[in-house]
């Protein structure tokens, strides 16, 4: 009975503190990746390759995602608008969600799972077929050359592809709201500028994806990097990396949302 | 997969060209800047009785237009009264006399400042107060009030049955 509880709570600790130990780890990652970073600002085109690998390849998922997206806002709130004859507000809700939440979140999924799972596969293997191990030897430091420009490519890439969600949402909405279901153009467009604010909407809006693009990236690159060498240890990591961004943007936006919108 | 190096600039140059544009959109189509906060403004200040419901940012309105917004509220501890703060659109001039009332859009709308122009000379500078005010409505006084003369009425009539 004892010796059962205390099997129970070794591995509790040993759990607690392993998850410790790599908190620990991939903030001395970031540190370092921080650190070697002028490499990848000497010679940009390693970083523009790497915001095409991380931007330009995941355009058609958000593009598409964010149209649909705002017009199933449009949609759902025109329904729910009509019942309180308000229905010119659906340029308000659909502006609000999308800028405020809606965008940098779906938008950050979105990436975790296009771009970050194929970045912790892309360094899981080189790790596993040794290429990181072949720079070192012709002295080139990994970190300098293959994780840093990754790194500042997806940071960049993150809060253009949230502010291009947003924009194709509010399309999406003005699409379904005003050309399909006949609400007043001039109404949709003026209440939505009313109610949105430069400061308090689109910069919070942007702050958050920027958030959001350094934990999807830190987390990605991480766990490639500290993949075992083995294509089962990649393909963990890899569903590792999708899991812990995707609750970790959550968890984020949540304690984000808590400090930036209190009421008012 | 290797790629040019000019088309990958190409691409990274559109996708790039495209965030910005996408930014610009929410700045200026979706968001107001430009519309107002990017305007000259000048101060003024008004005392309330009560200011009910009204929030920093709510619409300060003469005639139905917004004219500019409420930049601060605090509480006076010498008059006891709450002090508003409002930023006006330098286009628009209002006479030193004017007055302010807290309103409401519609029947459970938000609450907004309504300006009503006075017939002085001198102009409002900034930094300056309006003197007449006039304070929220607040619903429970109101129906407060109605009860009172209410039961007065009843009072009135029991009194001289013959009316």
């Amino acid at each position: 009975m004892i010796e059962g509880l205390a099997h129970l709570l070794r591995r509790m600790g040993a759990r607690v503190i392993n998850s410790i130990w790599r908190l620990g780890m991939a903030s001395r990652f970031l540190a370092l990746t921080l650190m070697y970073s002028g490499t990848s600002f000497h010679r940009f085109h390693l970083v523009i390759k790497e915001i095409f690998n991380a931007g330009v390849l995941s355009l058609i998922i958000i593009l598409v995602s964010g149209l649909f997206v705002g017009m199933v806002l449009g949609l759902q709130g025109y329904e729910t608008l009509q019942t309180y004859g308000s229905e010119e507000a659906l340029g308000v809700l659909v502006a609000l969600s999308l800028v405020r939440e809606l965008g940098p979140v779906v938008a950050a999924l979105l990436f975790a799972s296009r771009a970050g799972s194929a970045i912790t596969a892309e360094i899981g293997l080189m790790k596993a077929t040794e290429q990181l191990s072949a720079l070192e030897m012709m002295a080139l430091d990994p970190i300098a050359r293959v994780i840093a420009p990754r790194f500042w490519g997806a940071v960049i890439s993150m809060p253009l592809l949230a502010a291009m969600f947003s924009a194709m949402g509010v399309f999406g909405g003005y699409l379904v709201g005003v050309v399909l279901l006949g609400v007043d153009e001039g109404a949709f467009w003026s209440q939505m500028q009313a109610a949105v604010d430069f400061r308090e909407d689109i910069v919070n809006g942007v702050i958050k994806s920027a958030v959001f693009g350094v934990a999807v990236t830190l987390i990605a690159l991480f766990e490639g990097y500290d993949a075992p060498p083995t294509a089962e240890g990649v393909s963990r990591a890899t569903t590792r990396t999708v899991v812990t961004s995707s609750l970790s943007i959550l968890a984020l936006d949540f304690v984000l949302t808590s400090f930036m919108f209190r009421g008012e | 997969m290797s790629m040019k190096r000019s088309t990958l600039d190409l691409w990274v140059g559109v996708f790039v060209a495209a965030g910005l544009a996408s930014l610009l959109f929410l700045a200026f189509k979706v968001g107001s800047m430009g519309n107002f906060d990017a305007r000259s403004t000048y101060t003024i200040k008004a005392e309330f009785a009560n200011i009910g419901g009204l929030k920093v940012r709510a619409p300060v309105k003469s005639a139905g237009v917004v004219v500019g917004r409420v930049a601060d509220i605090q509480f006076n501890t010498e008059t006891y009264e709450a002090e508003v703060l409002m930023k006006i659109d330098k286009r628009y001039q209002f006479p030193k006399d004017s007055s302010a009332a807290i309103m409401t859009s519609g029947l459970l709308g938000e609450q907004y400042i309504a300006l009503e122009a006075g017939g002085d000379d001198q102009m409002l500078a900034e930094g300056e107060s309006l003197k007449i005010t006039q304070g929220a409505v607040v619903l429970e006084n109101l129906i407060g009030q109605f009860l009172y003369s209410k039961a007065e009425e009843g009072k009135d009539s029991s009194a001289n049955p013959a009316q």
